[in-house]
C-alpha cells in the first residue's frame, strides 16, 4: 500500500522494489487481533468508538479492524470512516498532494472516541493534518492511532497509540503494507 | 577613375536583365565608373562588397512615418533611418498623420522635415479631406507640390461616387490613386482574418470579401473612368485574380503586396500577441501563396512594406484593442529575398522593390525643383544618380526589437533568423550605411 | 506531474486533465456538504479576482470557492479601480503582482486577454473567467461535472465510479448562440475530449464563420436532433454583444430555436438540459421547460464552487494536470 507514499513522491515517480518481507499476511492479521484486543481493552468496549482509515492506505485496514473488532465485542453498531488529508496538509506547493478518494465521516464525531487507522507511521506530517481535519466533523472526546508499521523518523511529537510493528529503517526506504503481508523496498526510476 | 570619391568593391550589379561582377565608382552622386577592377584613388571611401548583390536603392511605397501626430512611434528622421538600414533610398510617407496630409501645408512640412534625411521621403496625400470620405481633398494644389499619389490608406473611400469623383478629377494631373481596399461594413469589428482560427480563438474576424469587393469596385471604376489605380497591400487569393485579371483585361492597375503577406499566416495570431494584429490581416496560406504567385507572375508590381510603428504600450493591450500595423522598413528585403528568390531571379526581385515601385510613385526622373528627389530605382549604370543597395544574401542576422533604428518595437519577427542582410546603402553617393551601420 | 501553470483554455488540461479535475471537484464537494464547508489547504495564498467585465454569478463563485480554501481573496470590480482612470491593464497587473497574488482570476471583453496577463505575471497563476468569445472553461468543467453527478445519480453510484467512461458516446446538443459564446467554444473543447459526440444547432449566422477543425456536426433541424440527444446545452442570446441584430426578431428566434414546451415534450426521457445562466425564459428557454427536473441549472451553480476549488487547489498546489508530459508513475 505505498501507493500513496509513491503517488505523493510524484513529480519523481518510480517503482517499487521490495527487498526483503517483513511481516507475513499471517502477521498482518495477528497483528490487527492484537491492536483490536488493545483498542477494547482501552476504551472498555467499542462502543464509543469510531474507526477512520486514511486515505488511501489506513482504508482496508479499518475495514479489516472493524470487522475483528465486531467480533471481539460482539456489536454490530460499529462506525467505519474514511478521510483524506491531501486539503490539510502543509506542504502544498512545495510537491502535488492530490486527494486520493472522497472522505467520508458518516457520523458527528462529537463525544465519540475516534481511532485513527493508517497503514504506515512516517514523519507524522500526515496525522498532523489528520488531527486538523477531524475538527470539522465535531469535538471527539479523544483521538487515538494505530498504524501497522512505525518507521521511525518522525519530524512532529505524534507517537501511535497501537502498533502492528515497530520497522527501523532509512530514510530513503520505503515500506509497502498489504493485507498480504509488509515489506520494505525503495523507489527506482522506472 | 582616378577622380572617384568612393569605390565599390568586388560586388555583383544587378541590371535589369542580367547581373555582372563589377566595381563601382562613384563621384559627385553619380555613377562614374563600372568595370571588373577599380583601382581607388587616394583619399577615396571604400565598400567592400565581396559576395554581395549591388542593386539599385529600394523604394517603398507604403510607409507610415507617424510624424505629425505620432512622433512617439516614429518620426520622419527615424523611420528614414530605418528605411536606410533596410537598403531604401526613397519612401512614401503615407498621409494618415495627424492631421491628415491632406493640404500643401501638411506635405510641405512633411517634405521639409524629410529633406536631409538618410532616405528620400515622397508624400502620398489624402484623397479625401481629413481621410474622413466626404469630400475631395485639394489633389492639384498637392500635384503641384510633386505629390505623384494618394490615398486614404487606413480606410477605403467606402463612398463608390466619391472614388470616381476623385479618379475623373485626377485624370489630368498625372498622379495616381492608390486604395486601401476594405469595405466598411462588411469589415466592421473584425481584428483579425475570419476564419479558422478568428474562430477557433473568439477574435471577430475580417472576412477576405471585404478586401475584394473593394478591388472589384474600384477596377470596375478604372474600366469607367479610365484613370490609373494602385491596389494598396493586396492579402487575399481573391483580389489577386481580380488585379490579374484586370490587367489581362489592359486596365490602368497596379498592385503592391506587404512582405509580411508574403509569409505569415492567420495562424501567428494562436498566442493573441498584438504584434501580429494588422490590417490587412494575416490571411491564409492559400492567400499567402496567391500573393507569391502573384510577385513571381507580374500580377503584383511591387513590395511594399505598410511600415507602421506603434509605440509599445499601444501593443501591450489585448489583442482586439491594439492598433493594426507591424514595422517592416528593417526586415523588408531579407524576408523578401527568403520568400521570392526561390522562384525569381535577383533581378526581378530587385524589381519588385525598386524600379517597379518608383515608376508607380512618378520617382524615376529626378525632380529637377530644388530639395525635389533624386532619380530613383534605377538601373545601375554610368552617369545614373548613386542610389545603390548593397545586400549580401549570404549573412544571416537575428531580429532584435531593441536594436531597430525605428521608435517603436512591433516587429514581428522578433527572434527570427533573417537570410541576407543589407550591408550598405548610398544615397545620392554618399555612403548613409556602411556595415549595417547608419552614419548618421 | 507537469502540466499547465494556468487554465486559460480547456485544452491547456487534454482529457487525462479534465478527469483529474473532475475526481478532485468531487472530493471538494463532499467538503461542501459538510456542516463547516472549509478546508484549510490555502491559508495564506492570495487570489485575486480582475473582472473588468462585470459578472456578479461567477465572480461569486470563484470568491466563495477560494474563501472556502482558506485563500485571501481581494476583488478588484473594473467601474471602482483605476482601470477606469486610464490605468493600462499591464499597469494593473503589475500591481497586483507586486502585492504578491498568487493567483488572478480574469475575465474581461477581449478574447486572449488572459493570455497576456499569463505572459507578463512572474509567479502568479492566472485562471481564466471568461474572455471575449473565447472560453470560459471553469464553466464547461463544471457543465461536465454536472452531467456526470446526474448520470450517477440516476445509477445509484458514486460520480467517481463513472470515472469519464460515462461521457464516451454521450450525444450533446449545444443550440443557440455558438457564434458569440465562450461557453460553446469551452463545451466542445471539453466534451468532445472525453468522448461525447457534440452537434451545434443554431442559425447560420450565430455559428462561428468557420468550422474548420472543429469536431462536431451541425444540425439545421433542431426538432430532429432533440431526440437524438442525452444533453441538450442551452446558449443564452448575447443581445448586449448585439447578438439581436443576427437574428431578425426574438420571436423568431424563440420560434425556431428556442427550447419551448411543445418542443421540449420531443427530448427523450432521460435526456438533461443545462444553462450557463443567467437563462432568458421566454427567449432561449420557456418557463415551464426551465422548471422541469431535467433542467439543472440550480446544481450547476451549486457545483461551480467545487469545481473552481478544485482548480484553484490543483494550480496553487502545484500545477494543473495537463497535457503536457507527464512523469510515469506506477
Amino acid at each position: 500500500m505505498a501507493e500513496r507514499e509513491r503517488s505523493h513522491t510524484r513529480p519523481l515517480g518510480g517503482v517499487f522494489v521490495a527487498h526483503s518481507q517483513v511481516l507475513t499476511a499471517t502477521d498482518v492479521q495477528r497483528a490487527l487481533t492484537r491492536m483490536s484486543h488493545e483498542v477494547v481493552e482501552r476504551n472498555g468496549g467499542a462502543d464509543d468508538v469510531v474507526l477512520v482509515g486514511l486515505q488511501t492506505g489506513g482504508v482496508p485496514l479499518a475495514m479489516k479492524m472493524a470487522e475483528t473488532l465486531r467480533q471481539i465485542d460482539g456489536t454490530q453498531r460499529l462506525d467505519v470512516g474514511s478521510l483524506d488529508v491531501a486539503f490539510y496538509r502543509d506542504d502544498i506547493g512545495l510537491r502535488p498532494v492530490l486527494p486520493e478518494a472522497v472522505t467520508d465521516i458518516p457520523v458527528d464525531l462529537a463525544g465519540r472516541v475516534v481511532v485513527l487507522v493508517d497503514d504506515v507511521l512516517f514523519t507524522g506530517r500526515t496525522i498532523r493534518a489528520a488531527l486538523n481535519a477531524l475538527n470539522d466533523f465535531g469535538r471527539a472526546r479523544a483521538v487515538q492511532l494505530a498504524v501497522m508499521v512505525d518507521r521511525g523518523h518522525r519530524e512532529l511529537p505524534i507517537r501511535p497509540d497501537y502498533v502492528g510493528k515497530n520497522l527501523p529503517t532509512r530514510r530513503e526506504e520505503m515500506v509497502d503494507v498489504g493485507e498480504d503481508g509488509v515489506w520494505i523496498g525503495t523507489l527506482e526510476d522506472k | 577613375m582616378p577622380d572617384a570619391t568612393l569605390v565599390i568593391r568586388g560586388g555583383t550589379v544587378i541590371g535589369p536583365e542580367r547581373s555582372a561582377r563589377l566595381d563601382v565608382a562613384v563621384r559627385d552622386g553619380a555613377v562614374v565608373g563600372l568595370a571588373e577592377a577599380i583601382d581607388p584613388p587616394r583619399g577615396a571611401a571604400v565598400l567592400d562588397a565581396t559576395g554581395c548583390l549591388v542593386g539599385p536603392g529600394l523604394v517603398d511605397l507604403h510607409a507610415h512615418l507617424r510624424q505629425p501626430g505620432r512622433e512617439e512611434a516614429e518620426t520622419i528622421e527615424t523611420g528614414a533611418r530605418a528605411a536606410a538600414l533596410g537598403g531604401y533610398t526613397a519612401i512614401v510617407a503615407m498621409p494618415n498623420t495627424e492631421p491628415a496630409i491632406d493640404s500643401a501645408g501638411v506635405a510641405g512640412e512633411v517634405l521639409a522635415l524629410g529633406a536631409g534625411c538618410t532616405a528620400e521621403v515622397a508624400v502620398a496625400g489624402a484623397i479625401t479631406v481629413g481621410r474622413a470620405g466626404t469630400a475631395l481633398a485639394p489633389l492639384g494644389e498637392l500635384a503641384a507640390l510633386g505629390v505623384t499619389l494618394f490615398t486614404d490608406d487606413g480606410a477605403g473611400v467606402q463612398d463608390g461616387a466619391l472614388m470616381r469623383r476623385a479618379l475623373d478629377y485626377a485624370k489630368g494631373l498625372g498622379v495616381t490613386l492608390a486604395q486601401h481596399c476594405e469595405d466598411a461594413c462588411l469589415a466592421a469589428g473584425g481584428a483579425m482574418h475570419e476564419g479558422s482560427w478568428s474562430s477557433r480563438l473568439g477574435i471577430p474576424g475580417t472576412p477576405a470579401a471585404a478586401e475584394e469587393a473593394m478591388v472589384a469596385r474600384d477596377i470596375t471604376l478604372a474600366r469607367l473612368t479610365g484613370a490609373p489605380v494602385h491596389f494598396l497591400h493586396l492579402s487575399t487569393a481573391g483580389s489577386v485574380e481580380l488585379v490579374r485579371r484586370a490587367k489581362a483585361e489592359g486596365l490602368a492597375v497596379t498592385a503592391e503586396a506587404a512582405p509580411h503577406h508574403m509569409l505569415l499566416t492567420h495562424a501567428a495570431v494562436a498566442g493573441y500577441d498584438p504584434v501580429f494584429r494588422v490590417n490587412p490581416p494575416l490571411r491564409t496560406d492559400e492567400d499567402v501563396a496567391a500573393v507569391v504567385a502573384g510577385l513571381c507572375d507580374g500580377t503584383i508590381d511591387a513590395v511594399a512594406t505598410d511600415h507602421a510603428p506603434h509605440a509599445p504600450e499601444s501593443k501591450e493591450v489585448p489583442f482586439d484593442q491594439a492598433p493594426p500595423g507591424m514595422l517592416g522598413l528593417q526586415t523588408a528585403l531579407p524576408i523578401a529575398w527568403e520568400v521570392l528568390s526561390p522562384h525569381l531571379a535577383p533581378e526581378r526581385v530587385f524589381a519588385l522593390m525598386s524600379a517597379q515601385p518608383a515608376a508607380i510613385a512618378r520617382l524615376t526622373a529626378t525632380d529637377p525643383r530644388v530639395g525635389g528627389h533624386s532619380a530613383q530605382g534605377g538601373p545601375v549604370e554610368l552617369g545614373a544618380v548613386a542610389n545603390l543597395c548593397v545586400f549580401d544574401p549570404a549573412a544571416t542576422t537575428v531580429v532584435d526589437p531593441m536594436q531597430l533604428a525605428s521608435r517603436s518595437r512591433n516587429t514581428p519577427y522578433a527572434g527570427r533568423t533573417l537570410a541576407g542582410a543589407v550591408r550598405h546603402t548610398v544615397l545620392r553617393g554618399e555612403p548613409v550605411v556602411i556595415d549595417a551601420v547608419a552614419q548618421r | 506531474m507537469s502540466g499547465s501553470r494556468h487554465l486559460l483554455s480547456v485544452s491547456d488540461l487534454g482529457t487525462d486533465g479534465i478527469a483529474e479535475v473532475l475526481r478532485v471537484a468531487e472530493a471538494f464537494a463532499e467538503v461542501e456538504r459538510r456542516s463547516v464547508p472549509k478546508v484549510p489547504t490555502l491559508r495564506g495564498k492570495v487570489v485575486a479576482t480582475l473582472f473588468f467585465e462585470e459578472s456578479t454569478r461567477t465572480r461569486l463563485s470563484f470568491e466563495t470557492a477560494a474563501k472556502r480554501l482558506s485563500a485571501d481573496v481581494l476583488s478588484l470590480a473594473v467601474a471602482t479601480s483605476s482601470v477606469k482612470k486610464g490605468e493600462s491593464l499591464r499597469d494593473t497587473v503589475e500591481t497586483v503582482e507586486a502585492m504578491g497574488i498568487d493567483a488572478v482570476i480574469i475575465r474581461h471583453s477581449s478574447a486572449g486577454a488572459p493570455h497576456l496577463v499569463a505572459r507578463w505575471v512572474e509567479r502568479a497563476h492566472v485562471v481564466n473567467a471568461g474572455d471575449g468569445w473565447h472560453e470560459h472553461p471553469t464553466q464547461a468543467l463544471l457543465d461536465c461535472f454536472t452531467v456526470r453527478q446526474v448520470l450517477a445519480e440516476r445509477k445509484g453510484v458514486a460520480p467517481d465510479e463513472l470515472g469519464i467512461g460515462c461521457f464516451e458516446g454521450l450525444r450533446v446538443l449545444i443550440v443557440g448562440d455558438v457564434r458569440h459564446s465562450r461557453v460553446a467554444r469551452s463545451e466542445v473543447l471539453a466534451y468532445t475530449a472525453l468522448g461525447a459526440h457534440v452537434t451545434l444547432a443554431a442559425p447560420g449566422s450565430l455559428l462561428p464563420p468557420s468550422l474548420e477543425g472543429w469536431p462536431v456536426e451541425v444540425a439545421t433541424d433542431l426538432d430532429a436532433a432533440l431526440g437524438d440527444a442525452d444533453v441538450v446545452s442551452l446558449l443564452r442570446l448575447q443581445a448586449e454583444r448585439g447578438s439581436g441584430s443576427f437574428v431578425p426578431t426574438l420571436r423568431e428566434y424563440t420560434a425556431r430555436w428556442g427550447l419551448t414546451a411543445r418542443r421540449a415534450a420531443r427530448l427523450g426521457e432521460d435526456a438533461i438540459v443545462t444553462h450557463p445562466g443567467p437563462m432568458v425564459r421566454g427567449v432561449e428557454i420557456a418557463s415551464d421547460v426551465a422548471d422541469l427536473p431535467r433542467t439543472v441549472v440550480t446544481q450547476q451553480v451549486a457545483n461551480g464552487v467545487a469545481v473552481r476549488m478544485a482548480i484553484l487547489f490543483l494550480l496553487l498546489g502545484g500545477e494543473l494536470p495537463g497535457t503536457a508530459e507527464v512523469p510515469a508513475v506506477a
